[in-house]
């Protein structure tokens, strides 16, 4: 059996050597750094975390309806399709920094894709 | 098969399962989401044996070091005791040996204890009257000090537990006192570490214990401390740091003063603030804040974006009691 895109890119130790670079692009973005102007550095950590192992392909227990409450007080803050394409640009960047190579970033672009409709509450 | 115990009762753990599992069973009311070490939601905790490796697996080192582990990821490899967060704590009765001021409201209190109390310096512990109300204070000693706990207690106005401290409380009054909780504290490895230490008003209290401790274990990097509050009156300490600063090297102290009243040997500023513009590169250095919820939450982003890694920055908010 070929192993899956989780086990190719380097499981949690990929996910490890992510999330510190990943979170620290999004909060110097400024297109979206201000919808985390009010969160607990150590939650969303675990939370980027959690969402950097689901686009990898790794276990997770997301539905869409947890996508929809999760992002639902952002959407009213403003949060559309600009604001997703950032994030996603954010993750491409880190990757490319960690030099995964194209194809497998590519495949983590086309796993975020399907959660944007449910992340934007439409 | 394993057996679980928390308090009185007693739980078996089947060779395939899982600590959070087992006790999911058992019908224990313990917190978890993930179920695959993500969330940290299921963190409890081993106080007498070491938990497996993989049971610990992206948990910080402070962490790691006081038996936390992950119920979810955790496969017993002997019998354990766990404690769950919320579980109630085991009291040790001290007496007051020191109680004066430290500056215009802070006063400095020494409790003593017939035995040893282990803990890490930078920790804090819960303080309970006899009536039953009880306050969390960070403990501003080291261990190594025999047998007794340093607390800087800044007056609240209005707070019912302070004002007892401030007002009432006389050397020789004994005070029940939690265990130690906490894990903003010093381990001693990677000693050539840059350490950025940020405090106000009474945050030096952990912040000075974390600083002697490190001091005391030989820590080689660079240790800056800044300690800020509006008017000078309210630093305290002063004269120590300086002390300290001369006799270490690698010790630098920037006492900070936010208000227009600032004598020579101050730096003008909120202590924040001063630290990020005298250190633009935190890359690899280790952050403990500690303070004001405000200030602590902003610096824990500003250090991060400044290069300190986020399993480095290491924190206590200072949370008041409503009265």
């Amino acid at each position: 059996m070929s192993k899956t895109l989780y086990e190719r890119i380097g499981g949690e130790p990929a996910v490890n050597a992510a999330v510190d670079i990943f979170y620290r692009k999004v909060l110097n973005d400024p297109r979206i750094n201000r919808f985390f102007d009010n969160v607990d550095m150590e939650k969303q950590a675990a939370k980027q975390k959690a969402f950097l192992t689901m686009a990898f392909g790794g276990p997770h227990s997301y539905t869409g309806q947890d996508m929809r409450t999760g992002h639902a007080h952002l959407v009213k803050m403003g949060l559309n399709d600009s604001h997703f394409d950032a994030v996603v640009e954010d993750l491409g960047a880190t990757l490319v920094e960690l030099n995964v190579p194209q194809e497998l970033i590519n495949e983590v672009v086309a796993i975020c894709e399907p959660t944007r409709n449910d992340v934007l509450g439409r | 098969m394993y057996k679980l115990t928390i308090e009185e009762k007693t739980y078996s753990c089947q060779p395939d399962e899982t600590v959070l599992d087992a006790l999911l069973r058992g019908n224990v009311n313990i917190s978890y989401a993930c179920k695959k070490g993500t969330c940290h939601s299921c963190m409890v905790r081993s106080p007498d044996t070491v938990p497996p490796e993989a049971a610990q697996a992206g948990l910080k080192n402070t962490l790691k070091k006081r038996n936390h582990f992950l119920a979810c990821l955790c496969h017993p490899e002997q019998d354990m005791v766990i404690k769950l967060p919320d579980q109630s704590e085991f009291y040790t009765e001290g007496t007051v040996v020191v109680n004066e001021m430290l500056n215009r409201n802070t006063l400095l209190l020494i409790i003593a204890f017939k035995d040893a109390f282990e803990f890490n310096a930078g920790q804090f512990v819960n303080l309970q009257r006899a009536d039953g109300l009880t306050r969390s204070y960070s403990i501003a000693n080291t261990p190594q000090e025999s047998n007794t706990l340093e607390f800087h207690i800044r007056r609240l106005p209005g707070g019912r537990f302070s004002e007892w401290l401030h007002d009432e409380i006389k050397a020789g009054d004994t005070i029940a006192v939690s265990e130690p909780r906490g894990h903003c504290f010093y381990l001693p490895e990677k000693s050539e570490q840059g350490i950025l230490l940020v405090g106000t008003g009474t945050g030096l209290a952990p912040l000075a214990g974390i600083l002697t401790d490190a001091l005391a274990q030989g820590h080689s990097g660079p240790i800056y401390l800044f300690h800020g509050s509006r008017e000078v009156e309210d630093l305290y300490r002063i004269d120590e740091m300086r002390q300290l600063a001369e006799q270490h090297q690698n010790f630098h102290y920037i006492p900070c003063i936010s208000s227009n009243h600032v004598p020579a040997g101050f730096s003008h500023g909120r202590a924040n603030e001063v630290a990020l513009a005298t250190l633009t590169d935190l890359k690899g250095w280790r952050v403990f804040l500690c303070g004001h919820p405000e200030m602590v939450n902003q610096m824990k982003k500003m250090t991060f974006l400044k290069g300190a890694a986020s399993a480095d920055i290491y924190a206590d908010a200072f949370l008041v009691t409503p009265t």
